[in-house]
């Protein structure tokens, strides 16, 4: 569930990045605030607006249901969708930083010889954004393992689908004498916790100095 | 081979209206104090940058002509610009940056000829031991000469070099020079060249555009331009006429070399070359004396007759400068109010010009 959220959100948050990066348009700062707010929003109420937007007889939910025969509200997609809105706004940071970053003059020099505009984005913008388009994903996935109110209020707590770790811990403590698989999952999500955060900065580290930096 | 500019901008502090046409190949020289607006006609050059009004043409191709609506993107111009700062891609080797261009312009795949060869530029620049490197790890003046190579092997049909040394040091900046004359040579290939260090005009011009708060204020061949007495350049402490010459003569003997130019002769200290070898020779304005009578009994070995041409007063230093025309060139030279009035100095009187055979630097081309 979560590499399907980080797998959809980043194509995403790497567009949204790089149109906030390098673009003065009208509406950027809305785009701005809107990418920023599940940062701030309760996420129980991310997670209701999802609800609303998503659901079975939400404008988006429904025609998706029509079309595709989609259905996202209490599915392992819905949990993912959540996830991936929950986690966008970390991804898409990480990734305009070091868009901004980069030297505006390297894609000056790839037009001199001869780059368009695409082979100008896959050959030299997004190589020089990789620390932070990797560290980004790697942060958002970790942060999805571990995502609670709007997980849980768009896609319910249901175990092998949409049950998350936390969910589970929460669900285990509801148990009496559930303490101890509570205090297991705990650690567990604890050593995920710090392993997604080690292996961040590591590679960061690593490409960073491939760039010379 | 020609080239031909034009551009109109409006900055908000600087208003900017240049034009020039340079007929020969080769390398022409855009001098000028920073901020003087030489960057922004590179920029202009290399499609980077939209001036209000512009037209290039090279050869009759026309890459600009915002009055015709012609405005090529600069990666459809096929036109090769060298940066300040090498600006060479981290994340790739020094191989692959070097084929970056080569591979776009659809050189570089086999059996693909033509254009500048990937072995022969590296082998100009003297880069094949940094072939595997990554850009990071190299010095100043090799990440110069690889951003150069890169450049190159595009296949343009104009190069632009952007201040190229200025950010190098003057031991590497004495690196690189020989490797850009070697290139002058080696390439038949039109090259517009900024800077503000007189040195780089010597060694390198073939042509010269004086620009000056965003006006081109003289342009025309090194020796012209070098040996004009009303420019700003021949009032320079360090001022003084360039001439192309060609070796004439050794006398190893005497351990002279005589050279041929501008019409004149110059026996200069022996110079390590064959005979009709191409050279430069610059003789700063200080250093030669004016005479009426040829003088005897002196260690001098060259007195060359030449006309007076112009006279350009420099109130300030208290000083004169002398334009000395030759057959086919011209001299300068700065003397004291008192001189010209002792010498009787007119112009289109007859002059000889004293100079140490010592004075004369000698400029490999």
């Amino acid at each position: 569930m979560a590499a399907r959220a980080v797998g959809f959100g980043l194509p995403l948050a790497i567009l949204t990045a790089w149109l906030l990066a390098r673009y003065r348009f009208p509406g950027r700062p809305l785009l701005n605030a809107l990418v920023h707010l599940p940062l701030v929003l309760p996420p129980v109420v991310t997670g209701w607006l999802l609800l609303i937007l998503f659901g079975v007889r939400g404008p988006i939910g429904s025609l998706l249901q029509q079309w595709f025969g989609i259905r996202l509200v209490f599915t392992t997609t819905g949990a993912a969708l959540a996830c991936a809105v929950m986690v966008f706004p970390v991804m898409v940071r990480s990734i305009r930083l070091s868009l901004e970053a980069a030297d505006p003059g390297l894609e000056q020099a790839a037009r001199t010889l001869g780059a368009g505009r695409v082979d100008r984005l896959f050959n030299v913008t997004l190589p020089l954004a990789s620390p932070g388009i990797l560290v980004g994903a790697v942060v958002a996935y970790a942060t999805c393992l571990g995502e609670f109110g709007a997980v849980i209020t768009f896609a319910a707590n249901i175990p092998g689908a949409t049950q998350t770790l936390p969910l589970a811990i929460y669900a285990a403590l509801q148990v009496p004498g559930g303490e101890a698989k509570a205090a297991q999952l705990s650690m567990i999500s604890l050593a995920l916790a710090l392993v997604g955060l080690l292996l961040s900065e590591w590679l960061g580290k690593r490409l960073n100095t491939m760039l010379g930096k | 081979m020609s080239l031909a500019f034009r551009l109109r901008h409006r900055f908000p502090s600087i208003q900017m209206d240049m034009a020039f046409e340079v007929s020969s190949p080769g390398v022409t020289v855009l001098f000028g104090p920073s901020g003087s607006g030489k960057s922004t006609l590179i920029a202009a050059a290399a499609g980077l940058l939209r001036p209000d009004e512009c037209r290039i043409e090279i050869d009759g191709r026309l890459l600009a002509d915002t009055g015709a609506g012609v405005w090529l993107p600069p990666e459809r111009r096929r036109v090769g610009l060298v940066f300040q700062d090498a600006k060479l891609f981290p994340h790739m080797s020094v191989t692959t940056n070097l084929r970056f261009g080569q591979r776009r312009a659809g050189y570089g795949k086999d059996g693909a000829t033509g254009g500048a060869q990937f072995e022969e530029v590296v082998d100009l620049l003297g880069i094949a031991p940094l072939l595997t490197r990554r850009p990071h790890t190299l010095s100043g003046g090799e990440r110069q000469r690889v951003a150069i190579g890169r450049a190159l092997l595009a296949q343009p049909h104009l190069l632009l070099m952007d201040e190229p040394l200025a950010s190098l040091d003057s031991a590497r900046k004495a690196e690189i020079l020989p490797y850009l004359t070697r290139l002058k040579t080696a390439l038949r290939l039109p090259v517009l060249y900024v800077t503000h260090a007189l040195e780089e005009v010597i060694q390198l011009a073939d042509s010269v555009v004086l620009v000056e708060a965003g006006q081109v204020s003289a342009f025309g061949t090194v020796s012209e331009i070098t040996a004009r007495s009303d420019l700003k350049l021949a009032q320079r402490d360090d001022g003084g006429a360039l001439l192309l010459c060609r070796t004439a003569e050794h006398d190893g003997a005497r351990q002279l070399t005589r050279l041929e130019g501008g019409g004149a002769s110059f026996w200069v200290p022996q110079v390590d070359l064959p005979l009709g070898a191409a050279l430069r020779i610059r003789v700063p304005a200080r250093e030669v004396i004016l005479a009426s009578q040829p003088p005897e009994g002196i260690s001098l070995h060259n007195i060359v007759p030449g006309t007076v041409r112009r006279l350009t007063a420099e109130p300030a230093r208290r000083s004169v400068v002398v334009e000395i025309g030759l057959p086919s060139g011209a001299l300068l030279s700065r003397v004291t109010p008192d001189a010209v009035v002792r010498l009787e100095l007119v112009q289109n009187g007859p002059v000889l010009a004293l100079i140490k055979s010592t004075s004369i630097e000698v400029v490999l081309a």
